[in-house]
């Protein structure tokens, strides 16, 4: 017996450039709001982005990004609708305001099917907001995708630093790149996580201040372009997006 | 036509599985299609007709099987058949997209757990590729 959709899945991805996986070691520290700011910054220097949510237990992009009465259309598959100039793809279209209590399993099954039906055509960024941690979901899909590329998220906290060391561990045993490191919710001056990366010969992305405001920005993507979140993010991608 | 794009991963694993097996030509290929994904086979069989463009599956015979959708409980063990009848057109929809959906909108009709495994009949699957070398 042999699942047929596994052979298809880098044949939809052929014409994507990047594909850059948005992970953390843990949850918690910022990675939906990452990959939501980060495509939405792409988007407007005029890349052809999507970003693809694949944190099915948890998915939270739509909420970043208002994303309501929209829904792919069918061709060939499913192609995914576009909405503040990138093209969204979540599994909430199907599963609504509704609760998935999925198995790893299940999780499995049901992004191996999104990878295999979503039609991304030609995108320069594909923007992947990952499950947090080291799940079968991430390993799938480090499994599936060829050429993904990782970003990865922390906080100062070294509770979260600890779980990312894990995390590059297994990358790096696993051969998979890892374009950068970003510190997220940064309150104080510390050099400890920017050292902590280049020690494991990572390159530091940069820091994000700690944002009071940002939370009040959620769901209004007008209002979130003008956080000092994302004005950070415009600057860490000018910086090094041309360099992955 | 979510059909279509389940069609063409077919034909490629065909086509990589052939390769592999070293066969010149394929004469029969054996799927098996779970009731959970509600597939038109009608569109399925006709993607493929329209898909089998190569030399080597031009010939291909698609025998394809449907097999019920059994699903059992994870907390109290019942088991039961799922049926589209039962379901709305909406709920039925996303299931055929995400087969794994149905644990967001089925529950078991012994206790009401979400908690039940697919034991078979989820989706579409490859059962055996037959040719000559």
């Amino acid at each position: 017996m042999t699942d047929p959709r596994i052979a298809v899945i880098n044949e939809r991805l052929k014409e994507v450039n990047n594909i850059i996986a948005v992970s953390s070691g843990k949850g918690g520290v910022g990675k939906s709001l990452v990959a939501s700011t980060l495509a939405l910054t792409l988007a407007e220097e005029n890349y052809k982005v999507g970003l693809f949510d694949l944190d099915f237990t948890s998915p939270s992009t739509h909420v970043i990004l208002n994303v309501k009465n929209v829904y792919p259309t069918e061709k060939n598959g499913v192609v995914p609708p576009e909405i503040h100039g990138l093209k969204y793809m979540s599994i909430v279209y199907y599963s609504g305001e509704h609760v998935s209590p999925l198995r790893g399993a299940d999780v499995s099954n049901a992004l191996i099917e999104l990878l295999a039906i979503t039609r991304w055509n030609t995108l320069d960024f594909l923007i992947i907001d990952m499950p947090p941690g080291i799940s079968d979901a991430t390993l799938d899909i480090i499994r599936l995708v060829k050429r993904i590329k990782f970003l990865i998220v922390t906080t100062p906290s070294q509770l979260a630093f600890e779980t990312v060391r894990k995390l590059v561990n297994l990358l790096s045993e696993l051969n998979i790149p890892i374009i950068g490191v970003i510190e997220n919710m940064k309150m104080k001056e510390s050099r400890f996580i920017r050292e902590q990366t280049e020690k494991k010969g990572l390159k530091f992305w940069g820091e994000i201040p700690f944002d009071y405001t940002l939370e009040e920005a959620i769901g209004d993507v007008n209002r979130l372009s003008k956080t000092k979140f994302m004005e950070r993010i415009k600057e860490i991608a000018e910086a090094n997006i041309n360099k992955i | 036509m979510h059909e279509w794009a389940l069609a063409e991963a077919v034909i490629s694993t065909v086509s990589q599985l052939a390769e592999k097996e070293g066969l010149n030509e394929v004469t029969e290929v054996k799927l098996k299609v779970g009731e959970l994904q509600q597939i038109e086979l009608d569109v399925l069989k006709f993607a493929l007709s329209q898909l089998k463009t190569s030399k080597l599956l031009k010939n291909a015979r698609f025998d394809i099987e449907t097999v019920k959708a059994e699903l059992k409980c994870r907390v109290c063990g019942y088991e039961w058949i799922f049926r589209k009848e039962k379901i709305d057109e909406d709920v039925a929809e996303a299931i055929h997209f995400i087969p794994e959906m149905a644990h967001t909108y089925i529950k078991c009709p012994n206790c009401g757990s979400p908690d039940f495994e697919i034991v078979r009949g989820r989706g579409v699957w490859l059962e055996s590729v037959k040719g000559v070398k």
